[in-house]
């Protein structure tokens, strides 16, 4: 019997010819946050989207939630309402306020009526700080804040895990610490996530466990204090110099 | 013979008959070439291999002939091919409807393509299935950049109705003919079957400019 949420079982992923996740195990249990981090091109991006099923996998079994992401679209629709994702883009919804952007989740996939949902909209927006920006337009919000409201349109699903893809590097540096901070919140309420970053003090200080990504392998998986503080090999230690 | 502008007034009934046929051409065709083109520009952008073909042939084949020929082969070739016989009224819409919609087919190709990639996978990433997502994501955001190029093909297709003098249709054009062959009034007549289609393809820019003010495109 296996009580993870997330069950990589010898994935790969195939853009044609490259072989972008080279026969993946992995399982992440409830309630663990999970930094991802590696070279660019090493299938981070890839691993994450592999779990809500934006990229199809091409070998082995992932299992989420109880669910395989191969059990076709309905299953699929399933995993993704228990699968959050945050994007680095952000992709607001731009023709929708805030309240619309985080109320459109609940009201078309969950079924809330239409004032539920809102009502859900306006206490996810207070908690990632943005009751007032509530009726503005994400064209009139700063980088931190759209993403804010991107986490609240992630969370207003109710799912149990949140996958992030490098949510702050489209972001100036005073506005990172904004969204770390609604992450940290999160981690702190037990939410499990899976966090593609290149913020090592976010890493050391919320991560539950790190993994080292290489060639679509993952090449170092260990608590993020042992990992950034004692690299296992020169490539890792390499790549830490770097970020 | 003189140039006599009042001559134009024994003959606005005549020539308002012959617009309201180009009018009725016009608006049916386009009815038809809207909902034609959707399907195959909707076909283009989200098809798999085999759909996106069938669609991609018949733009190519539209676009890469005349729609003089088009009209020719509708009225004269296909009754000999499949021994179907149709009006030239029906033969002057089916025309309109099948040339629009190759064009307006790429239009909307373009404006759902042109919809980042990214508000795609935000909508599936929270459930959405893909039908939701391109009625209330991509489909708004992509009508606001459809409008201007479909009020140009409107206009060019409106235009185009004139070419259904080949095959006898009294629309604007054919009627002006008509007229002419009979009075041989060259400078009037023509002058003004050109008011009139300048202000038939007028009030459509017009229309359309007002729409695209509401909806904030400019
Ligand atoms: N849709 C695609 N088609 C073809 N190749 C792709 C596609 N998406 C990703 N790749 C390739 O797969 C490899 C892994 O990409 P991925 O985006 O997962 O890397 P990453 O670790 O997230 O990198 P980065 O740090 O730059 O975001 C890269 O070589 C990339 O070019
Ligand atoms: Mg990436």
């Amino acid at each position: 019997m296996n009580d993870a949420i997330i069950q990589f079982r010898n994935v790969s992923k195939h853009f044609g010819p490259l072989k972008v996740l080279d026969e993946v195990d992995l399982d992440i249990h409830k309630g663990e946050v999970v930094v991802l981090v590696g070279p660019s091109g090493s299938g981070k991006s890839t691993l994450l989207r592999c779990i809500n099923g934006l990229e199809q996998i091409t070998g082995g079994d992932l299992i989420v939630n109880g669910m395989s992401v191969l059990g076709g679209n309905k299953v699929m629709r399933e995993i993704r309402q228990e699968a959050g994702m945050v994007f680095q883009q952000f992709n607001l919804f731009p023709q929708m306020t805030a309240l619309q952007n985080v109320a459109f989740g609940p009201q078309q996939v969950r079924g809330l009526s239409r004032s539920d949902a809102r009502e859900l909209a306006k206490e996810l927006l207070a908690k990632v700080g943005l009751a007032e920006k509530a009726n503005h337009e994400p064209s009139e919000l700063s980088g931190g804040q759209q993403q804010r409201v991107a986490i609240a349109r992630a969370l207003a699903i109710k799912p149990k895990v949140m996958l992030f893809d490098e949510p702050t590097s489209a972001l100036d540096p005073e506005l990172k610490q904004e969204v770390l901070n609604v992450m940290r919140a999160l981690a702190g309420e037990g939410m499990t996530m899976v966090v593609v970053t290149h913020e090592m003090g976010f890493a050391k200080q919320v991560g539950t466990r790190l993994i080292f990504m290489e060639h679509g392998k993952i090449a170092v998986d260990g608590t993020p204090r042992d990992v950034i503080d004692n690299p296992p090999n020169d490539r890792m230690k390499d790549f830490l110099q770097h970020v | 013979m003189e140039v006599n502008w009042l001559i134009i007034l024994d003959f606005i009934p005549q020539l308002i008959k012959g617009a309201q046929v180009t009018i009725h051409i016009t608006v049916v065709g386009l009815l038809g070439g809207v909902i034609l083109g959707a399907i195959a520009g909707l076909m283009r952008a989200y098809g798999n291999a085999l759909i996106n073909a069938i669609a991609f042939v018949y733009i190519e084949v539209i676009r890469g002939t005349p729609i003089v020929v088009q009209v020719m082969f509708l009225y004269f070739a296909l009754p000999v091919l499949a021994s179907i016989r149709i009006d030239p009224m029906t033969t002057a819409i089916l025309a309109i409807v099948i040339n629009a919609g190759a064009y307006i087919a790429e239009i909307v190709r373009g404006a759902v393509l042109s919809i980042s990639k990214g508000l795609t996978e935000a909508g599936l990433a929270i459930g959405l299935p893909r039908w939701k997502v391109i009625v209330h994501i991509v489909g708004p955001l992509a009508f606001r950049r459809l409008i201007p190029p479909l009020g140009n093909q409107f206009i060019v297709s409106l235009k185009d109705t004139s070419l259904f003098i080949v095959i006898g249709v009294g629309e604007l054009t054919r009627t002006g003919q008509e007229i002419m062959a009979a009075n041989f009034r060259a400078v009037e007549i023509w002058t003004a079957v050109a008011i009139m289609y300048l202000i038939m393809t007028g009030v459509l820019s017009l229309a359309l400019r007002m729409i695209e003010k509401r909806m904030r495109i400019l």
